[in-house]
């Protein structure tokens, strides 16, 4: 129960199913998965949950020094997968938390059947010839811009944003908490993201994998999604018709398709 | 645009006291008449977007911030291209997802890139604009200089870092001190189990419970568990006297009701000008590895009497008698014995865990009650110390904010036959 409340895990779909982890990646929370979940819900047993630090997660379960590592992290899906006793799972990782699911797959062999990463970066820092789109001067930018925005995210800000009337569907108190980490934390899970340096690990990947990537993606290039293709043997890479970064919010539809005919096609 | 299509129902010319003045509808339309001057050079950046975030318009202002032809953005390139590469990853990851589920989003600080490579701080403020017969949904941007105001929340933030940096000394600080008061690793007496709690309401303060577990020469231990009144440094000195004065007391005359006596006069001589006095559960406890449990004689000084929770699964407060500590220039105190057998559990607590307020009480004033604690022990019984601190830590939890005051808590017990 404790691990379920920690990362306030929802469990959502056909409980007869396959069972899908979809897991969140840095800035919001497991809603990023609201419109993919519904469709893979139809035929599989969706677990869905909060980074610690990220969304509705519980802020007492966060410890600065655990979570500067993607280690972290993975040893936390490792016990939601332990808690809930999934036999099994397909693990489906949204950004970094492809490479998170890399960790943990790599840490139990066994663990999962499949594993689905979208838009991945091993390395977002550009390293010789790898290109991964940034320097390390954009990152140190990005730790200023959440500690600047941290003034308009700020509790003040929170009554403002009322549930928005043409999506009543939302309501109030998922629109006051989506994407509104606590600075603090955001600041700890970026510098894990954005530094860390998982290009060695994918070598080490045995199980069936999917990489999605987007056809434009400010975050992760194409070439990114080409060297993750190239290191994990027998994966399959798939590009999406979509732009930006998160195919489960700009292409729906088709990020879940794709899931499901790879997870189809592993089941058979 | 009601400036322009409005008509003055009293039609347009001059003013009922028949001066020249324009109307209230013809004035502005006079003045500011062309639409497409006001939006190229307005005040603010304005920027209309596909979905996608490719460019679709973008106005003169903007262009000229930014040191770019209108061919060259529109149709070519997205909004996030126009950002810092840390802004880049800031947009993708809570612009975008927040402006795809709210429909609009808010002064959200971000730094524009001109194309000679410098770099502007703008506040961007985005809304959805659903789509329209043949016309796709688009995302309409104003953009305001806030090269002034970043300025200024540079100033606000580096006070507000100095301000978390001292605020975390004074964490530590009060940590370190919180630490010294209590047992860094809590002692075992040979053959029993013992566990131990401590949790504080503040970490802005320190607390003034306390307690210890200590041995005092071969087959002898000296236990206590205590409140001082108040929080703060001064509570920390009184409960750092307390402390000591119980162990050197024990140490001199092993009989808890005289250690007590010891006690009550040292507050009262050092504090009685402040009010300061403490209730405390003072023990010496001798394990019987004949019957593989142990006896304590115990004395309290006016705090909440201990538990004891049986092999048996029965569960009895030991009554007590005796005076805060501290508060009456002479006090007496009075010894009792518990006898523990293999299973039984002692639970010392402060009134933290029984003044708490849970979210639902059945107490008339909301308070959690001895009642309800002495239920919560029939559940758990029988127990072992660590099983019994952890429910207890666990059942703090439950209580949320209704947890107002420090709780301490500790169990010692005699392992249960095999």
């Amino acid at each position: 129960m404790r691990v379920r409340n920690r990362n306030n895990v929802v469990l959502a779909g056909r409980e007869d199913g396959p069972t899908v982890v979809l897991a969140h990646g840095f800035g919001c929370d497991q809603h990023m998965w609201r419109h993919v979940a519904a469709e893979i819900g139809q035929w599989a047993q969706v677990v869905l949950f909060d980074h610690v630090g990220s969304g509705k997660a519980d802020p007492a379960a966060w410890d600065a020094d655990r979570y500067a590592s993607l280690d972290g992290y993975a040893d936390d899906v490792l016990a939601i997968c332990d808690d809930l006793d999934l036999r099994q799972p397909v693990f489906v990782g949204h950004s970094v938390s492809s490479s998170i699911g890399v960790l943990a797959a790599n840490r139990e062999p066994d663990r999962f059947s499949a594993l689905v990463l979208v838009t991945p970066s091993p390395c977002y820092i550009d390293d010789g010839n790898y290109r991964g789109g940034f320097t390390r001067d954009d990152i140190d930018e990005l730790l200023e811009s959440l500690d600047s925005n941290y003034l308009g995210w700020s509790s003040n800000m929170a009554p403002l944003i009322m549930g928005n009337p043409e999506r009543p569907e939302l309501g109030e108190e998922l629109t006051a908490s989506f994407c509104r980490t606590d600075p603090a934390m955001a600041q700890v899970f970026a510098r894990a993201t954005f530094l860390s340096d998982n290009r060695a690990d994918l070598a080490a990947v045995s199980v069936p994998t999917l990489i999605l990537q987007c056809a434009q993606d400010a975050i992760a290039p194409p070439e990114v999604g080409a060297f993750v293709h190239a290191q994990i043997a027998g994966s399959r890479l798939v590009t999406l018709d979509a732009t930006g970064h998160c195919p489960q919010l700009s292409a729906p539809e088709a990020t879940a398709a794709e899931i499901t005919s790879f997870i189809r096609a592993a089941y058979r | 645009m009601t400036a322009i299509a409005g008509r003055d129902p009293r039609g347009q010319g001059p003013g009922d006291d028949g001066s020249a003045r324009p109307s209230a509808a013809g004035f502005p339309a006079l003045l500011e008449d062309n639409l497409e001057d006001l939006y190229e050079n307005a005040p603010c950046g304005s920027l209309s977007t596909l979905l996608d975030g490719t460019i679709a318009k973008i106005n003169g202002t903007l262009l000229a911030w930014l040191g770019y032809s209108r061919e060259e953005l529109v149709g070519r390139r997205r909004f996030s291209d126009l950002l810092t590469g840390g802004g880049r990853i800031y947009h993708e990851t809570h612009f975008a997802p927040m402006l795809a589920m709210q429909g609009e989003i808010g002064g959200v600080s971000l730094e524009l890139r001109a194309k000679n490579g410098s770099r502007m701080p703008v506040l961007v403020t985005s809304v959805v604009k659903a789509g329209s017969e043949g016309q796709p949904p688009l995302i309409r941007t104003a953009i305001f200089d806030a090269r002034m105001r970043r300025a200024y929340e540079q100033e606000l933030l580096n006070a507000r870092r100095a301000a978390e940096r001292e605020d975390e000394r004074l964490r530590q600080l009060i940590s370190k001190l919180q630490r010294s008061l209590l047992p860094a690793v809590l002692q075992t007496p040979p053959g029993l189990d013992s566990a131990a709690y401590y949790r504080m309401a503040s970490t802005d303060e320190v607390g003034g419970d306390f307690y210890d577990l200590f041995p005092l020469d071969d087959d002898r231990w000296g236990f206590f568990l205590g409140d001082v009144s108040g929080k703060g440094v001064e509570a920390a000195a009184v409960t750092a006297l307390a402390r000591y004065t119980l162990r050197a007391a024990a140490v001199y005359n092993p009989d808890p009701a005289t250690a007590l006596r010891s006690l009550n006069t040292v507050l009262w001589q050092e504090y009685r000008e402040d009010a300061r006095y403490c209730t405390v559960v003072f023990g010496i406890l001798t394990p019987t590895p004949a019957t593989g449990g142990f006896t304590a004689v115990i004395a309290s000084g006016g705090h909440p009497e201990p538990l004891l929770l049986r092999a048996d699964g029965s569960v009895h407060y030991q009554q007590t008698k005796g005076r805060i500590v501290g508060a009456f220039s002479t006090s007496q105190y009075t010894n009792t014995t518990v006898v523990a057998n293999p299973g039984d559990t002692l639970l010392l607590y402060s009134d933290g865990l029984t003044e708490a307020r849970p979210a639902s009480s059945e107490t008339a004033d909301g308070r959690y009650g001895t009642a309800a604690l002495a239920r919560f022990a029939a559940q758990l019984a029988p127990t072992n110390a660590a099983d019994a601190i952890t429910a207890v830590t666990d059942l703090l939890g439950t209580f949320g904010a209704g947890l107002t005051d420090d709780t301490a808590v500790m169990a010692i017990s005699a392992p249960a036959r095999p």
